[in-house]
């Protein structure tokens, strides 16, 4: 008894109401309306409409008249939410049955899983916005991040069909390629703050302004403050550059979407998927997204921070505004994600290897010694 | 004699590629713009927006059959547009008109006319080859049916969406 009371059950119960609501407060809709959004801008980037009729179909359950929502398209989601649970949910008889339905679980899970580490705002009512404040932040990040190709993986081999097969084996060789890349393109920011913890590097940008637009704490900071952010600038902008690209890489969005190439895999790794289960590779996807999306946020763009917004021990107000500004920092970055898709074509194989490998590769390791140069030369 | 065709030598910038991806995103990015502004012109959207009130006079539309100001058909079954008709959609009873009729000696009348509009083209021939200028393409477009038999128009129903046309050929009405 006394073990159960000596509980931080403040602790507890906070925790599990910040990981409940983020994932079905936040992320799941987000997800589905990033989905929306996806289809909506391809539409209007392709002189197109989109989905903008979505209304109840009363007359099949026996109404006279359907009911029409002046929503235009926003039940969208709902609908296919619908369609993707009624659907026949089809197993093939040539599968590994174990490994197949494990698979797209392990393409859901490392996603929602990363979001733990992320502070998604100041403090609410006392309580940080974060579900946990560890000091190996960005590690956990990146080894939860790096499980997700095991899902693409198992998905591609218990298949036991050829286009999911090639699709995986190609995930598996892209994601070693610019996992490298987007490790060394953060080092140089922890030689900068000399913390893993998101939420210090948080604070840090708050102080000495975001690092990838150092202005923001113009007001605040003396000028030797800032000619030191000023001189790194340019190498937390190549950072920026190598990061996003290689999260771009990591959650095989196009230019990068080699593992699904429509036009030569059919659909990659999930050929043989239906119903639910192809709709949790969707989600994932879409979910890494936000990760990724929420990562740069965090690391290069402020996190939850704006200029002139105090943060949330000013008021209950404060902590939501500030939780606001963070999700509105990974909607912009999610719209750049949706508009890159629609302008570049797809990367050849060898262009994707010799970029991850000549290129990034080099450039973020000369940016790790370079970085380091100059705080050698002018340290804090 | 193989000839080989000369690589193009590209500048930095066009080695380093992104000046030009910074250019397509700001292409589709002004796309997207003037979508947003309702600059760009799109396509009609069709169960709200129809084309019904201003259609052009060409339109060929949905073959029909039509009666002349008395009331009386104009077809005599002559069967040119059964023959002329590419997917043959068309098909012709001719028979006798009764003896009472005071055109009995004249003309024949069709006694099934039916156009198949699985099968229709559209193409106008039939109102083309027709002499007695009997059968028109009108303006109707939307031909639904739930069956195979429904979709193909009888002579009623021909009659009913063809109606009334006076004028141009006056048959034997006036020559009597």
């Amino acid at each position: 008894m006394d073990a159960i009371l000596s509980l931080d059950w403040f602790l507890i119960l906070t925790s599990l109401a910040k990981t409940l609501g983020i994932i079905f407060l936040i992320v799941l809709p987000m997800v589905s309306y990033t989905v929306y959004a996806e289809r909506r801008v391809s539409a209007l980037i392709q002189d197109r409409i989109g989905p903008n009729r979505v209304n109840m179909p009363l007359s099949l359950l026996g109404f006279k008249k359907d009911l029409v929502l002046p929503l235009g398209g926003l039940g969208q989601p709902v609908a296919d939410a619908v369609k993707f649970i009624l659907k026949e949910d089809l197993t093939p008889a040539h599968v590994n049955k174990f490994y197949y339905w494990l698979a797209p679980c392990l393409a859901m899970v490392p996603a929602i899983l990363t979001l733990a580490v992320i502070p998604f705002g100041s403090t609410f009512l006392g309580v940080p916005m974060v579900i946990a404040n560890v000091n190996i932040g960005v590690l956990f990040v990146f080894a939860i991040a790096s499980l997700g190709v095991y899902g693409i993986v198992i998905a591609g081999w218990s298949s036991n069909s050829k286009y999911p097969f090639l699709g995986s084996v190609r995930s598996s060789s892209q994601m070693i390629s610019y996992e490298l890349a987007l490790g060394l393109s953060v080092v140089p920011i922890f030689l900068i703050i000399g913390k893993l913890n998101l939420s210090e590097i948080i604070q840090y940008q708050i102080r000495h302004g975001w690092l990838l637009f150092p202005f923001t704490a113009f007001f605040h900071s003396t000028w030797s403050e800032l000619a030191h952010q000023l001189i790194l600038w340019p190498w937390m902008i190549i950072s920026f550059v190598v990061f996003t690209i290689s999260i771009f890489a990591e959650t095989n969005r196009l230019p990068f979407d080699l593992p699904e190439a429509e036009t030569e895999l059919v659909a990659g790794y999930h050929t043989e998927y239906s119903s639910m289960k192809f709709a949790l590779f969707f989600l994932g996807e879409y979910a890494a997204m936000i990760t990724g999306s929420s990562l740069i946020v965090v690391l290069f763009l402020g996190g939850w921070h704006f200029p002139g917004i105090p943060d949330g021990s000013r008021g209950w107000f404060f902590g939501l505004v500030n939780i606001g500004v963070f999700f509105g920092k990974v909607a912009a970055l999610l719209f750049v994600f949706i508009w890159v898709r629609w302008t570049l074509p797809r990367f050849r194989y060898d262009q994707l290897m010799r970029l991850g490998w000549i290129w990034f590769f080099e450039i973020a390791l000369v940016n790790i010694f370079i970085t380091a140069g100059i705080l050698a030369i002018f340290p804090n | 004699m193989a000839y080989t065709v000369p690589r193009p030598k590209l500048t930095f910038a066009e080695k380093i590629y992104l000046p030009s991806i910074i250019s397509g995103l700001l292409i589709t990015i002004n796309h997207l713009r003037k979508m947003l502004r309702g600059q760009t012109h799109i396509a009609m959207q069709y169960p709200e927006e129809k084309w019904d009130t201003h259609l052009p006079e060409h339109y060929r539309g949905a073959p029909t059959l039509v009666k002349d100001e008395h009331d009386r058909e104009r077809c005599v079954a002559c069967q040119l547009c059964e023959f002329i008709c590419p997917p043959r959609a068309i098909t012709i009873k001719p028979g006798e008109l009764p003896a009472e009729s005071k055109f009995a000696k004249v003309e024949k009348f069709p006694k099934e006319f039916e156009i198949d509009m699985i099968r229709c083209i559209y193409c106008g021939l039939c109102e083309e080859v027709c002499p007695e200028q009997a059968i028109f393409l009108r303006k109707d477009y939307a031909i639904v049916g739930t069956s195979r038999a429904e979709m193909v128009h009888d002579k009623k129903k021909l009659y009913e969406l063809g109606g009334v046309m006076d004028g141009l050929v006056f048959k034997w009405n006036e020559k009597k």
